[in-house]
């Protein structure tokens, strides 16, 4: 039995390389590395989850498309993603296949990918790597890293949700406390805390990032014990919108996405990570011969972080009022958020 | 932390965990009926994610959550024939067929989804029933009795199957092929046919499995809805000794332990999350450990039958 | 005399025909079920608008053509061939192993905790330590559903898929925990990684430029190492004779239940080394997703390799290649990666269903040349 699955093993490799080897030559003779006649920009971005999880990977896709069309569309920008690259070593081969195959900008959407930039940024000094998020750039020039002070965006949240409780019981539904997903989560409390120290946040973690039937499980626990506003970070968060969905009245904050279309009538705000502007200064910067060097972090401060209405959520004024004015104070840098 | 039982409490850590064991309701039944014919389904997961997936396409487009029912039962039907064919017909190792069968199901619905829908939706599914009567019962009628129609169907599963296996002559082939096939087909019973019969009932099942998930429990779909849970289910039909009453109680022992784990952590109680979400996991190989029946696995369990061969 | 020569020769001839033309059959099948399943991917791949001509060769140029891409088919490889090699050993026990998920986590957590806690040793004693550390955490992971299938008779499935999920609870625990990299602390970011591991311990890279690593030759050697111990020692041989007929066994006085646990305690061993070879090869530290998957394909690679070590080493590369070449695909044409993972699934499918038509065919041609000897002429 070894010996024969041995040889079909080996048959197979040599029926298939001799039988693919010619016309194989035609396809990739279409150069990748010689310059297209209209000097098209060419990104490409790895990421660790789908580009549909309403989440982390999603709002740097929308970022990239949204930049693809006011740069002129798919003429102007080439644009190559790679999914659902959880396995760290494949989207090591994904970010060196893109390099080696001249991409302008490479951009590492997940923070485990890390080292991975680190080793292969050095062997493609011309090619523009963006990693995130964090704040290292290895010291390497042609290395960019973008964060996101989700805290502050959390901070904010937290006030309307202070200011819109009945029960002043409030529901965080997490996947697991790292992160951003910690990070927003810090900062929902405190601005909770800022409006009415005595309302009560509860937190549960699933321990998943994708277990949808526990995070509803933990949002319905949540509603059970009197909570009327729920919020909480990752794909399955989508779980707790249908669960307040389903309740009919809890309000839910939403992070890293807008998350209104989910249940139009009780989503309050979401703080949405919005890439482009971040994208938009790699872009030019490479235009002028900038590489890299340096950290972005996206802040309410600088456009990065948006907090988003829904306008289908009637907010009453003196609420919508006191949002406003804890963005403001944390663009002036009167309120200070601790991650 | 004064009032961390109080009634209500239990309340709401039962009727969480009537509604998380319905999934695995459906999915353990339908591969116990599997495995009592000899055939160890290891794609379950598969199953239910394309069954889900088929159950939210077709409610979302019709409005009609019974055409979402019958959808995810005719997929489930038509992956339960795959695996049949390949593990009954082409006699191929069932471990392995089994993953493969979860791969291409875990692959095909993500990829249906993205082209079809390609934006996570919710979608209104089966509401929730109050049973005339008993659910005025105080806390019984909460946690029973006002449930939505797949988790009553869940439940009654279980003595239907029951009955099904252990009192109809379809039930006694089911039986008698995964206990000792060559007996069985040298009395004219067609093993190969019980087997495919049984393998698709169990598909079935498992797709109504994930349409309870995506019509019923969180009534939306996302890629790997399920997270692995057909795999727990798979697991289950061993705790229950593969009866169904069995797989019953491991369902709930398992679900009440992380409804339970859950309002831990709402009200505050201080052990680590992970700790926490550790809990239904420990206490059901716990419990299988310190039981004292010792059930006997079909026989004829995981092995492909040749006539000629023994 | 002359006769019987000229009848032993051409019975030869016979027989050398027969064997020819029997491998020729046997490898065309498996062969041509991954025709068949990639046929139909291709059919999915015009839905999809792509082009399916474009899309496989780049698969194969890709991995067979390019330096990155047969390295890279050589790192998938690694972690393969090490789960593999338990899946193997259990499976000839007769224990079938689905807990690699979890037991090559704690052989990644424990052998990183280790590094991490002796960083000033040095390295010929670090390094050598942290594998065996994580080899033997691995092995206690599969030791615990062994002993409890061997003294409580709890079913090693069950175990196994819930000991899975304890061991990621595990590593979230430890890894936003004890183990979280204090420069996520004082950036603020948080992130779900370790701290980087000392360089001591690090496995030397084999290729400039390319993930690949001196794992690679452990697992190769290991794979041998596995063949000795299961074809030349006693234990070996005690080990297949439970998985062929137990009953027998039990009769010759071979303890069934103690072979079937030491199986899923080995079995987990090499799961945990490939967990930690994974940090200290690739990742230098530890990360969330260390697994990546490796307990599951690792049993396909094992099937695929006949479940024998040797054989595993020419199919865990088949395996990995399958898998890089598949990504590579997905970049090329830009389709979704589920339909990487239908594909895949498809594989496997008709390459374990084919078996039996292999099988058929097998015995066929051996039925036949026996009746073509009994004719003598």
């Amino acid at each position: 039995m070894k010996t024969r699955n041995l040889l079909f093993v080996l048959v197979t490799v040599a029926l298939l390389v001799s039988a693919c080897g010619a016309p194989a030559a035609q396809p990739t003779a279409a150069p990748t590395s010689a310059p297209a006649p209209a000097q098209k920009f060419r990104i490409a971005v790895v990421m660790p989850s789908a580009t549909t999880d309403m989440a982390f990977s999603q709002s740097m896709w929308n970022a990239l498309q949204a930049v693809q069309k006011d740069m002129g569309g798919e003429s102007a920008v080439e644009l190559k993603y790679s999914e659902n690259m959880f396995n760290v070593p494949d989207a090591a081969a994904a970010i060196r296949d893109y390099a080696s195959q001249g991409f302008d900008i490479v951009i590492a959407h997940g923070s485990q990918y890390g080292s991975s930039v680190q080793e292969i940024a050095k062997d493609f000094p011309k090619v523009t790597f963006a990693w995130g998020t964090d704040v290292n750039t290895f010291g390497l020039p042609n290395v960019y890293a973008y964060t996101a002070a989700a805290e502050e965006g959390g901070y904010v949240n937290g006030v309307l949700a202070a200011k819109l409780t009945k029960s002043k019981i409030i529901g965080v539904t997490g996947p697991v406390e790292v992160g951003d997903a910690k990070t927003y989560i810090d900062g929902f409390v405190q601005g909770v805390t800022s409006v009415d120290s005595s309302i009560k946040v509860n937190k549960t973690w699933t321990g998943s990032f994708s277990d949808v039937a526990l995070m509803t499980a933990a949002a319905k626990t949540h509603i059970a014990a009197g909570a009327d506003e729920l919020t909480g970070s990752s794909q399955s968060v989508v779980g707790s919108i249908g669960a307040a969905k389903d309740k009919g009245d809890v309000l839910w904050f939403g992070t890293q996405a807008d998350q209104s279309s989910l249940a139009p009538n009780l989503v309050v705000s979401s703080q949405v990570y919005d890439w482009t502007g971040i994208l938009k200064q790699m872009i030019n910067d490479r235009k002028s011969g900038k590489l890299g060097g340096d950290k972005f972090t996206l802040q309410l401060k600088n456009d990065g972080l948006k907090i988003v209405y829904n306008s289908g959520f009637s907010l009453p004024a003196d609420v919508k009022a006191a949002g406003d004015k804890a963005i403001a104070g944390i663009k002036d840098g009167s309120i200070k958020v601790n991650p | 932390m004064t009032n961390v039982i109080s009634l209500a409490v239990i309340v709401g850590i039962l009727t969480s965990a009537i509604r998380l064991a319905t999934p695995y309701l459906f999915a353990a039944i339908g591969e116990a009926f599997a495995q009592t014919s000899g055939v160890v389904n290891l794609g379950v997961d598969g199953i239910m994610l394309v069954g889900a997936y088929a159950a939210f396409f077709v409610t979302l487009h019709t409005g009609n959550v019974w055409l979402g029912v019958l959808a995810a039962m005719i997929v489930g039907l038509l992956m339960g024939l795959l695996m049949s064919l390949i593990s009954v017909t082409l006699k191929a190792e069932q471990g392995i067929s089994g993953i493969g069968l979860y791969m291409f199901g875990l692959g095909l619905s993500s990829l249906l989804f993205k082209v079809t829908i390609g934006t996570v939706k919710t979608v209104t599914g089966f509401q929730p029933i109050n049973i005339p009567l008993l659910s005025d019962i105080p806390a019984i009628g909460e946690i029973f009795f006002r449930q939505s129609l797949p988790v009553y169907a869940a439940f009654l599963l279980v003595p239907v199957a029951w009955w099904f296996l252990d009192k109809t002559t379809w039930g006694l082939r089911i039986k008698a092929v995964g206990q000792s096939p060559a007996a069985a087909d040298s009395l004219g019973v067609s093993v190969d046919r019980v087997r495919y019969f049984s393998v698709c009932l169990g598909s079935v099942l498992a797709g109504l499995a994930g349409a309870s998930l995506s019509i019923a429990l969180v009534n939306l779909f996302q890629e790997n809805l399920t997270a692995g849970q057909g795999f727990i289910a798979v697991a289950l039909v061993y705790f229950g000794g593969w009866k169904p009453v069995g797989i019953m109680g491991g369902a709930l022992l398992f679900s009440t332990v992380n409804a339970f784990q859950l309002w831990m952590q709402v009200l505050g109680v201080k052990i680590p999350s992970d700790v926490a979400v550790m809990l239904p996991y420990l206490l059901t190989i716990v419990a299988l450990a310190v039981t004292v029946a010792r059930v006997r696995q079909p026989a004829a369990l995981n092995k492909p039958f040749e006539r000629g061969e023994s | 005399m002359q006769s019987d020569t000229t009848v032993n020769h051409s019975r030869l001839l016979r027989r050398i025909n027969l064997n020819w033309m029997d491998i020729a059959l046997q490898v065309a099948l498996p062969v041509g079920a991954v025709l068949a399943a990639l046929l139909i991917g291709a059919v999915m791949l015009v839905l999809l608008k792509a082009n399916p001509l474009k899309a496989y060769a780049t698969m194969i140029t890709g991995v067979f053509g390019s330096v990155s891409g047969f390295t890279q088919s050589l790192v998938k490889a690694t972690p393969l061939l090490l789960v593999g090699l338990g899946i193997c050993i259990a499976f000839r026990a007769s224990v079938i192993n689905i807990g690699g998920e979890g037991q090559i986590i704690l052989g990644a957590v424990i052998g990183t905790w280790f590094a991490l806690t002796f960083r000033t040793w040095p390295g010929w004693l670090l390094l050598p330590l942290t594998l065996i550390v994580g080899f033997i955490a691995g092995a206690v992971w599969g030791f615990v559903p062994g002993i409890l299938k061997a003294r409580l008779a709890v079913n090693e499935i069950l175990s196994t898929v819930m000991m899975n999920a304890i061991a990621q609870q595990f590593m979230n625990l430890m890894i936003r925990g004890p183990l979280i990299d204090p420069a996520g602390i004082t950036a603020g970011t948080y992130l779900a990684q370790s701290e980087r591991l000392p360089a001591q311990v690090w496995l030397p890279r084999l290729v400039p430029q390319t993930l690949l690593h001196a794992g690679a030759i452990i697992a190769v050697v290991l794979a041998i190492a596995v063949y000795i111990f299961l074809w030349r020692t006693t234990i070996g041989y005690r080990i297949r004779a439970v998985g062929l007929n137990p009953d027998a066994s039990r009769y010759a006085g071979i303890p069934v239940p103690f072979y079937q646990a030491l199986s899923l305690t080995l079995a987990g061993g090499f799961a945990g080394l490939a967990g930690v070879i994974e940090v200290i090869g690739v990742q230098h530290r530890l990360l969330d997703g260390i697994s990546g998957g490796y307990g599951f394909t690792g049993i396909v690679a094992a099937l695929f390799g006949g479940l024998h070590p040797l054989g595993l080493i020419p199919a865990s590369w088949l395996f990995g290649s399958l898998l890089v070449g598949a990504d590579m695909m997905q970049r090329a044409v830009q389709v979704p990666s589920a339909l990487i993972s239908t594909l895949l699934g498809l594989v496997v499918l008709f390459v374990i269903g084919s078996n039996l038509l292999s099988r058929r065919w097998a015995v066929r041609r051996m039925v036949a040349a026996a009746k073509a000897e009994e004719v003598k002429p």
